[in-house]
């Protein structure tokens, strides 16, 4: 990881910020998901709108050895769109839950986005030549006239302007009831999970009439349902072993080879419930957003609504680390809970080395927490510190009594502006946070 | 004001009037008969999820005091009335019409991230009276806070998307908060009347969400008296037809806050025991799987008849906005039935139209 000597936090500056400028935000530009590819190359976002926008990093000029490259607009395509479910009367969203890239294999990239109900294989390809001289057609398409051809060259291909296609390779429809939320690439690359509330299915890449069913929680009884499921992923080296969490605050651990439906968990992992901290609200935050794994496979992360934790898969019963985020907010919760904001589902995201994690917060504010340091820091996406190479200066929120300077108060925070979801290149320090409809790009300070 | 934004959400209108008892102060009960003195004070609240307003809902107001002998209208904020009637009536100078609105117990916040003003104009529409609720109580009562959760979240289920179906794990969850309230004041034996004196009945084991959940059809027949309440379920029900709902969540809001918990007022009948909140909570999540066509049927079949006098004056203000006196208490006292349903599933234009008018005073 960058930053090595001196024992120094990582210094982080404004990089790029991508989208509209004004407050005013199209619904159909919020967006609602971002991801890094494996090489850190790429980084898609999807949105609202149901299009997926992939940015490209420039390759690093070795003369600008002060910046890395800048990502820009590589392919945008229209993923999916809305539906209409005729036996329910009810619409079918078009947003973009996730997307997930697959390794590349191939000059072409390759990703799957879902939307509430459906999963698509895109493959996106490049093209910058394009074949010239054939016998039969002109240059512009049209056929010519075979008595006019009075000798015969071979085409050839030449250079043109590169061009970036997308196109849907396959589609993974009608296996989810409920409302997909998160798709999970196995480490055999060949097969992948969709998780809705209350199912898990398992897909072959390539096959997209069948697919098994591996977990099923639905109560026979809807009447008895009292928890769903809210993320599911695979374990990154064990193409056996896949986790998910639910709404009860629990993550289980399934191995499919134990039996074809993994509806019995090998592993639960559970963190018992602290009584001083009861409240009515207490099942609502301990509800699970988001759940990953480390990069080496040895930990996972969970996102509850107050807290982020580290848990060692060899120990169930409790995280071996836990970082808050806002803990501040544990005396709001009435009032969050009244404008709904205790239900926004805020995702985490490791970096490289699994050193450090970081996640999202209110106010455009965004928090990482050093696992080895045990520090944490706040920053804050905001146009206000636009100019590249501006360090960021942290920010803090004070949460009761006296209010030092340049802190932030709990009441004037500003609970529209969220950041749900954040991501990490794989190998470099670099972040994208996306805000209600921008995308903000930081790199640490490099000298 | 946003009222542009709010138009197009699941938008909720409630009266909520913090009341404070005698019980409330500390003092005893009143025995059956005598007038509890009251203060209240008009909060009108638009449910939205990104704000938090204030409105004045339908301009200047004055209080009507009821009708009792001895009745007296001590100032502007306040009045007696009888525990045994339940109801008052708010006059609308403006459009010319009473609109029935049962007290509702104070909305309190928690916390007091948001604090409320109360603006509420006199009749001469000349001041805004402003204060917080602190002036009626400092720090409201656990009881009072539990109660007012627990009517936020049965008010939270109901509230569905327009057209996308609701979130499943959001549903889920605010319906186990609303288990674990129900199951909390019923060890606590809250939900037992504390005036068992005062309808010389047995207390009966009441939920107040049983009113506000769930209204057999067999209740409907027998025309007991019901809090609006028992849409909620039914709105939930009915993700289809989201006009109607939209309409409904509208309407029955105003009237909604037939909130009958304890002391001062009573329930004119028993009603069924806790087993209907249960039952109809479940009815939620199973409408979820069965979403078919017909249940909008089920959806009217099985409503209040009283919520459709409202929403019939609410949809009557579109097309007479110059409502006299005489219509408006016409149209509430006549319950209409089977014409209500077609005002039910009005479109979006129409209550647009509706909240419009609502709120443009």
């Amino acid at each position: 990881m960058a930053g090595a000597g001196g024992g120094n936090d990582i210094q982080w500056c404004f990089s790029q910020v991508k989208g509209a400028v004004d407050d005013d935000v199209a619904e159909a530009d919020i967006i609602s998901t971002v991801e890094f590819n494996h090489s850190g190359e790429l980084l898609a976002t999807g949105d609202k709108g149901g299009r997926v926008v992939i940015f490209q990093q420039e390759q690093e000029n070795k003369t600008q050895s002060h910046s890395r490259g800048e990502y820009n607009v590589y392919s945008t395509f229209q993923s999916h769109e809305p539906e209409f479910d005729y036996l329910k009367s009810l619409e079918i969203e078009e947003k973009i839950n996730k997307i997930r890239w697959l390794p590349q294999k191939n000059a072409a990239q390759f990703l799957l986005s879902t939307n509430d109900k459906t999963i698509k294989l895109w493959k996106i390809s490049e093209r910058d030549k394009r074949p010239e001289g054939y016998n039969l057609k002109e240059e512009d398409g049209r056929y010519r006239d075979p008595t006019t051809v009075t000798t015969l060259r071979v085409p050839v291909f030449r250079p043109m302007d590169l061009m970036v296609e997308a196109s849907p390779r396959r589609i993974f429809a009608n296996a989810h009831t409920y409302h997909i939320n998160s798709i999970s690439i196995n480490s055999d690359y060949e097969t992948y999970l969709s998780a809705d509330d209350l199912r898990i299915n398992l897909w072959h890449l390539e096959i997209t009439d069948r697919s098994f069913n591996i977990v099923d929680i639905k109560p026979a009884n809807m009447e008895e349902l009292t928890e769903v499921i809210t993320a599911a992923e695979f374990h990154p080296n064990s193409c056996n072993t896949f986790v998910y969490s639910s709404s009860k605050g629990t993550i289980r651990l399934c191995d499919m080879r134990a039996s074809a439906l993994c509806d019995r968990h090998s592993k639960l992992f559970e963190e018992p419930e602290d009584p001083s901290n009861r409240s009515f609200f207490s099942e609502i935050i301990s509800s699970i957003s988001d759940v990953k794994f480390s990069h080496s496979g040895r930990y996972m992360m969970t996102r509850d609504y107050l807290s982020v934790k580290i848990w060692d898969l060899n120990m169930e019963n409790r995280p071996v680390e836990t970082y808050q985020v806002h803990e501040y907010l544990r005396s709001k919760l009435c009032s969050l809970y009244e404008n709904d904001c205790i239900f926004d589902k805020f995702e985490c995201c490791w970096n490289g080395s699994d050193s450090i994690v970081m996640t999202g917060s209110y106010n455009n504010f965004f928090r990482m927490f050093d696992r080895n340091t045990k520090r944490d820091i706040t920053l804050e996406a905001s146009r206000e510190n636009n100019k590249p190479r501006t360090v960021l200066k942290p920010r803090k929120v004070c949460a009761s009594g006296k209010r030092k300077k340049d802190e932030i108060s709990v009441d004037s925070l500003d609970f529209n502006k969220k950041i749900l979801h954040t991501a990490w290149h794989p190998k470099e320090n670099i972040i994208a946070v996306a805000t209600t409809n921008n995308l903000y790009i930081f790199q640490d300070k490099m000298n | 004001m946003g009222e542009e934004e709010g138009l197009h959400q699941a938008q909720l209108l409630r009266l909520i009037m913090p009341v404070e008892t005698q019980e409330e102060r500390g003092e005893t009960a009143s025995l059956l008969g005598e007038k509890q003195p009251l203060r209240c004070s008009l909060l009108c609240e638009a449910v939205a999820p990104d704000f938090h307003q204030v409105w004045n809902l339908m301009g200047t107001r004055s209080w009507e005091p009821l009708p009792l002998s001895d009745a007296t209208l001590r100032s502007h904020d306040s009045w007696t009335c009888s525990p045994l009637v339940p109801e008052y009536r708010l006059w609308d100078p403006v459009h010319m019409f009473l609109t029935p609105v049962v007290p509702h117990w104070p909305f309190y916040n928690l916390d007091t991230m948001f604090v409320r003003g109360l603006k509420r104009k006199c009749f001469d529409g000349e001041e805004d009276i402003e204060g917080t609720l602190a002036g009626i109580k400092a720090i409201p009562s656990y009881n009072l806070q539990r109660q007012s959760l627990l009517d936020m979240s049965l008010v939270k289920l109901q509230l569905c998307h327009m057209l996308v179906e609701p979130n499943l794990c959001r549903s889920v969850l605010i319906a186990n908060t609303v288990r674990q309230i129900q199951e909390e004041m019923t060890q606590d034996g809250t939900w037992q009347m504390i005036n068992t004196q005062s309808t010389g009945q047995a207390s009966v084991d009441r939920l107040v969400s049983t009113d506000i959940l769930c209204r057999s059809s067999r209740e409907q027949a027998e025309g007991k008296h019901v809090p609006g309440y028992s849409t909620f379920s039914k709105d939930f029900e009915g993700d289809q037809a989201q006009d109607s709902s939209e309409t409904m969540s509208t309407a029955s809001s105003v009237q909604a806050p037939r909130n009958l918990p304890s002391n001062v007022w009573e329930m004119e009948n028993p009603q069924e025991n806790k087993g209907n909140f249960q039952k109809s909570l479940d009815q939620i999540f199973e409408t979820l799987e069965n979403k078919t066509p017909n249940s909008v049927e089920d959806l009217f079949s099985e409503v209040d008849n009283s919520y459709y006098d409202l929403d019939t004056m609410l949809t009557g203000m579109m097309s007479n906005t110059k409502m006299g006196h005489c219509d408006g208490l016409e149209s509430f006292s006549s319950p209409t039935t089977t014409t209500s349903s077609s005002n039910c599933k009005s479109d979006l234009n129409e209550l647009d139209h509706i909240v419009e008018i609502l709120v443009e005073s």
